[in-house]
Formats: C-alpha cells, sequence, structure tokens
C-alpha cells in the first residue's frame, strides 16, 4: 500500500459523471497528506471524451481498462478491472461518486482486495495514525457519523455527489492502458442494454434542480404546471411518497427513504408536507424552497426560502419569472 | 430452489434520534423497531416467487442483531418464511458491514442457497455494503436495487431490472446469485394475525460466536472500520419566508435564486 489515491471516474457512453471530477478534488485533498499522486481508472469501451475530461481535471495520471465486454456496467467484470488498477497504483485510498454504479462497487471492491468501505461519504480526511476519517449521513440524515477505516487496508470509499466542487487542472495527466484479463465467471452476470428514460425531463438522481410536487397535485394532469416549471429550469420532476402511490407520478419520481436521495443544487418542493420520510431523501440539497399553504408544514423547517401560498398561483407565476429571467 | 433472505431490524423510520452516552449509538429506549422497509421487499419477492412456482422448497430468513431481533425473524417467519437463523452474540456487536458480511459468509456458505435476497440498504446506518460484499465473499454474481425480477423456468437463471440515473439496466444473471432490491419491485404485504401465531411454532437456530469455530478467521481479514461518533447533522440557518402577493412573492424568490442563492 503506498501513498496514492485512485479514483474511478465513473462513464456511461463515453460521459463522465459529474461525481468523478467532485471526487478527484476530495482525492487532491488527500493526495495532500499523504504526500502521493492523484490516478484517474477509467473502464469502458469507447471512453476517450471522458478520459480527456478526467485527464485534464488535475490527476497526474489515468490509468484506462479498455474492453468490449466493459462497454455496460457488469459488477463483476467492473469489480475485476477496478481491482486490477488497484493491484498496478498500490493506493491509500480509493474514492468513487455514490452513485448506483458506485454504491453497488465499492463494497464488492473492497471485499475483493481485502480492504475496509465507507459508502456516501460527505467529508473524508486523513485521521491520526494512518487511519483515514470519513463523515457519513445516517438515520434518514437525522445524524452525522464519523468513521475511521483502519491504516493497514486500502480504504474504498463512495463520495455523495454535489458535496465537493468538481475539480479542475493544470497539465493533462499521462494515460496508461491496461488490459483486462476477465475473473473466471465474471460471465455469469451479464448486462443486456441500457434504456435511456425516455422524454426530455429528466431523472432525478442525475438532475442539478429538482421540482417536486405533493399529494396536493391531486392528480397526474395537474403536474403539467410542475412539468412546465422544470422545463423552464432544465431541471428533474420529483415526487412525494404520496403522489406516487396516488398514482399521479411513477415510482421512479419518488424522493425520500423508500424513493431516492438526491442531493441537487437546488430543491423546489411544492405542496410537500416534508414528512421525515421525504426529509430523508432531500435534506442533502444545497438549496430548498418550499411552496404550501400551511404555514406551520415541517418542510418550511429544512427550507431556505419559503413561500406560505397555494401553488397553483405560485408554481405558474414562477415559471412566468423564470422565463423572463431566461430570456431577458 | 433454496432461498435465503436476509434482514436487519432498524429503529421505526419516525424515531426522534437522541445521542447515547457513549457518543455512538442513539438512545435505544423506548425507540420501535421495524424490519427495515428493504427488507420487507427482500421477503417479499421470496415469497412471492414460492406462490408463483412449485420448485422453491425453502425460504430461509437470516439476521445479525441483539436478542430483539428475533422479532424482526418472526415479522418474516408469518410472512411466509420457513425457518429463521439468528446470529447473536456479544462478539458481534463491534463488526463493521464488510465483516458482518463475513461472519454471514461463514455462515451459509456450505447451505447451498441458489438465491439470496436482500434489501438495496439499511435505514439506519444506510451503508447499503451488507449484498454485494456477501456476493464477493461467496463468490456469486449479483444485481444490486433492482426493481424486477423474472426467474427463468427453470430456475437456472433469471433477468434482473435496476432502475440507475436516468436509465433502466437490464441484466441477465446466473443462479446461485445475490440480488438486493429497490423500492419498486413489489408491495410488502402484513402478517396476518393467525400466522404471527403460527410463526412461533416455526424453527430459529440461534447461533453465536462459540458455535462457529471459523468465525475469528472469517472477520479478521478485511474491514475494520470503527464508528467513532455520531452527532447532529449539520444545522442549516433559519430559512426566509416571503410574504406578500402571489405576483410579488414568485418574482422576488425568482431574484434571491439568483443573485443571492446562486441556485439558477
Ligand atoms: C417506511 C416509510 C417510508 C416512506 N418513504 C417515503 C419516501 O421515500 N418519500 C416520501 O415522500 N414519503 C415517504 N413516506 C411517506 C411520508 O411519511 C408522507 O406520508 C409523505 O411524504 C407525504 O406526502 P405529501 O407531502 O405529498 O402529502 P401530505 O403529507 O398529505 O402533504 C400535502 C401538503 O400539501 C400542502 N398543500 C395542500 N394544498 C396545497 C396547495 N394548493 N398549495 C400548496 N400546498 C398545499 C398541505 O398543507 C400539506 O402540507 C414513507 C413513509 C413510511 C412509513
Ligand atoms: N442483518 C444484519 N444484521 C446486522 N448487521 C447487518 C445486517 N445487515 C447488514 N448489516 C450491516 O452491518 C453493519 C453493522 O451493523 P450494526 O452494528 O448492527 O448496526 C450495518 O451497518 C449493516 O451494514
Amino acid at each position: 500500500m503506498g501513498d496514492d489515491i485512485l479514483v474511478f471516474a465513473e462513464q456511461r457512453e463515453n460521459r463522465l459523471h459529474a461525481g468523478a471530477l467532485q471526487c478527484v478534488t476530495a482525492a487532491r485533498s488527500l493526495a495532500g497528506k499523504t504526500g502521493g499522486q492523484v490516478v484517474a481508472c477509467v473502464i469502458g469501451d469507447a471512453t476517450d471524451q471522458a478520459v480527456a475530461a478526467v485527464q485534464n481535471a488535475g490527476v497526474d495520471r489515468v490509468i484506462v481498462v479498455r474492453d468490449a465486454s466493459l462497454r455496460l456496467y457488469s459488477p463483476l467484470r467492473y469489480r475485476t478491472a477496478l481491482a486490477a488498477a488497484i493491484t498496478k497504483v498500490g493506493p491509500r485510498a480509493v474514492l468513487m461518486p455514490a452513485t448506483f454504479m458506485g454504491r453497488d462497487l465499492a463494497p464488492r471492491v473492497a471485499v475483493c482486495i481485502r480492504g475496509a468501505c465507507a459508502t456516501d461519504v460527505v467529508d473524508v480526511s486523513c485521521g491520526q495514525n494512518g487511519a483515514i476519517d470519513a463523515r457519513r449521513p445516517v438515520y434518514n440524515g437525522k445524524a452525522s457519523c464519523h468513521v475511521t477505516l483502519p491504516a493497514n487496508r486500502v480504504a474504498v470509499i463512495s463520495i455523495r455527489p454535489n458535496v465537493y466542487a468538481p475539480s479542475s487542472g493544470a497539465a493533462p495527466g499521462a494515460v496508461e492502458p491496461l488490459a483486462f484479463a476477465a475473473a473466471p465467471g465474471d460471465d455469469r452476470v451479464g448486462a443486456r442494454e441500457l434504456m435511456r428514460a425516455g422524454g426530455e425531463i429528466k431523472d432525478v438522481a442525475e438532475a442539478d434542480v429538482i421540482v417536486a410536487g405533493g399529494r396536493s397535485l391531486k392528480s397526474e394532469e395537474n403536474f403539467k404546471i410542475i412539468y412546465d416549471l422544470a422545463r423552464e429550469l432544465d431541471a428533474a420532476v420529483g415526487a412525494s411518497r404520496a403522489a406516487c402511490d396516488a398514482g399521479y407520478q411513477p415510482h421512479s419520481r419518488q424522493v425520500g427513504l423508500t424513493g431516492k436521495t438526491v442531493t441537487p443544487k437546488l430543491y423546489i418542493a411544492c405542496g410537500i408536507s416534508g414528512a421525515i420520510q421525504h426529509l430523508a431523501g432531500m435534506r442533502g440539497s444545497k438549496v430548498i424552497v418550499a411552496i404550501n399553504t400551511d404555514a406551520e408544514a415541517p418542510i418550511f423547517k429544512a427550507a431556505d426560502y419559503g413561500i406560505v401560498g397555494d401553488l397553483f398561483k405560485i408554481v405558474p407565476l414562477l415559471t412566468q419569472e423564470v422565463h423572463k429571467l431566461r430570456h431577458a | 430452489m433454496k432461498i435465503l433472505v436476509i434482514v436487519k431490524q432498524v429503529p421505526d423510520s419516525t424515531t426522534v434520534i437522541k445521542f447515547a452516552a457513549s457518543g455512538r449509538d442513539i438512545e435505544r429506549g423506548g425507540v420501535k423497531l421495524v424490519v427495515n422497509p428493504f427488507d420487507e421487499f427482500a421477503i417479499e419477492l421470496a415469497v412471492r416467487l414460492r406462490e408463483a412456482r412449485s420448485d422453491v422448497e425453502t425460504i430461509t430468513v437470516l439476521t445479525v442483531g441483539p436478542a430483539s431481533a428475533a422479532e424482526a425473524l418472526r415479522t418474516c417467519l408469518a410472512i411466509g418464511a420457513d425457518n429463521a437463523i439468528h446470529l447473536q452474540d456479544a462478539a458481534f456487536d463491534s463488526l463493521d458491514e464488510l465483516q458482518t458480511a463475513a461472519l454471514i459468509a461463514a455462515v451459509v456458505r456450505e447451505r447451498g442457497y441458489d438465491l439470496i435476497v436482500r434489501g438495496k440498504q439499511e435505514i439506519d446506518l444506510d451503508s447499503g455494503q451488507l449484498g454485494p460484499a456477501l456476493a464477493e465473499l461467496l463468490n456469486l454474481p449479483h444485481v444490486g436495487a433492482v426493481t424486477k425480477f423474472e426467474l427463468a423456468a427453470d430456475g437456472k437463471s433469471a433477468v434482473a431490472n435496476r432502475r440507475v440515473e436516468g436509465a433502466e439496466e437490464i441484466v441477465p444473471l446466473q443462479l446461485p446469485a445475490l440480488v438486493t432490491v429497490d423500492k419498486g419491485l413489489c408491495e410488502a404485504r402484513y402478517p396476518s394475525l393467525p400466522n404471527l401465531m403460527k410463526a412461533k411454532k416455526k424453527p430459529m437456530t440461534a447461533l453465536a460466536a462459540a458455535d462457529l469455530p471459523g468465525f475469528a478467521d472469517a472477520v479478521g481479514g478485511l474491514g475494520g472500520s470503527t464508528l467513532e461518533r455520531l452527532e447532529p447533522p449539520p444545522q442549516r440557518p433559519p430559512g426566509k419566508i416571503l410574504k406578500g402577493e402571489p405576483e410579488q412573492v414568485a418574482a422576488e424568490l425568482v431574484a434571491l435564486l439568483r443573485s443571492e442563492a446562486k441556485a439558477i
């Protein structure tokens, strides 16, 4: 085990995940303490754009594992590929975005290399005696937990998106190919296809801005005003569980404890009471706006900006105002 | 086909968090404990597979936890599991997630399960490590955060769907395998009162460290993270409530989001 910090730079379809550059920022701060290099690892098939994007973000080296069988994510093949990169680099720690891919891959890789693991971390630093300190939200965000990962094992850590600022760099890091050799049995799980969720409206898990509606929207048709504002803001549409259970929105848009955890730059909650299970999924957002007729609704306690009022009046007005701003 | 469902007992999601004097745990007195909601989907999936097919021989439910965790096992037995394994020992309390997975691997390795099911994460410590870690330890393929799962007629393979950022992955896999399940896969059912009574007669095996000679070796080689302390989440400064006519507050909000919050 050495001093370098390895970043698994997640890409899909040759697009680098924004969280990868945020991990480079975290990695730079760790490497500043360990005295090692920041090394990125890109795994996939056609990955040149993703490689270029991370190469220019302040990394010293980029290891590229390219193979046709790595075009789509597979927990087995990606584990084998990343473990090979870890063996080559011998890093102190491995960072990756806490996406669906990263959360899935981190524990598997950690076991494979006999390391230690922490997931969905919001702050990472070098602790005493060579340990690594990580802070992560627990109990639906109702508490924060400090964990130390032991000095004698490689630390594999997934980093919550949108917590660290993206890194940008000076000189491009050198690119080194690493051949992929599948491990026996890696073909037991395949990856048949990746179907893009249709339409122009983004998914909540990948959006910087989310406009979310609750039970108070009363029907699927009424969600149109939420979609109108979302389109104007280039945002995703989210929903409370009550709205999803009532059939106004698909479960894939549910935010919360049993829905998705999101950390956008802006979350606009329209007619959502702010039940603890909803807050669990969105309280990590940078800026929170609440619109609710009930001044006592708990969502206002979590909000940076609140409007006590009828969403059916306020939301279309917001759409107009944003439109004016965008076309001014 | 033998199915294993792994569950965890967790504080109910509405629990008001108070910190224990040690600073490393929450105050447990009076806290309502439930089956981790994602694990409820896991047991539901197992029971539905049995209802739909004739080749499911047994459904075993397993947990690691204190005496109270037997209650979570009973609930799963009432929902439809046939037998339960309770790993309970003070020595297990200090294990981290990877070591907990190693403990479970040591217990289930020889038992020949065809399918292992688990919720995608726990709602208390929220790590989601156990499923993928256990799959790696048992050298099984896994698919994480599954929202659809179709087992082939011969029970030798399956196709799982999982929703990822803005897309859906369709993943074929061979059994034996492990899957972790997400919301949307199915609605979990509640155990009926008569079934809760019947569950008391179903077999539950308790195993402690002394029953597992290989335990120390199994957990010694990996992990070792330590929970140092719990604290309240970072506080947000109090928010601004905008007052006035709808037209006025809407304009004011958009202006603030642009100039003050720099969010649009
Ligand atoms: C185990 C478990 C898991 C859960 N997981 C989730 C989860 O993942 N996500 C989730 O969201 N919930 C979850 N819940 C449910 C949660 O407890 C709440 O029931 C749910 O969030 C309420 O949704 P809501 O705010 O849309 O509805 P309500 O609580 O009914 O709130 C509606 C709000 O709209 C306001 N309102 C009404 N009319 C208007 C109007 N015209 N203009 C403006 N405001 C208006 C009301 O004042 C009220 O505050 C979970 C619950 C449990 C037990
Ligand atoms: N069924 C289970 N019993 C105990 N621990 C589990 C179980 N499933 C997962 N774990 C993991 O073990 C870690 C330690 O558990 P605990 O100390 O009991 O909170 C948890 O954070 C979980 O990730």
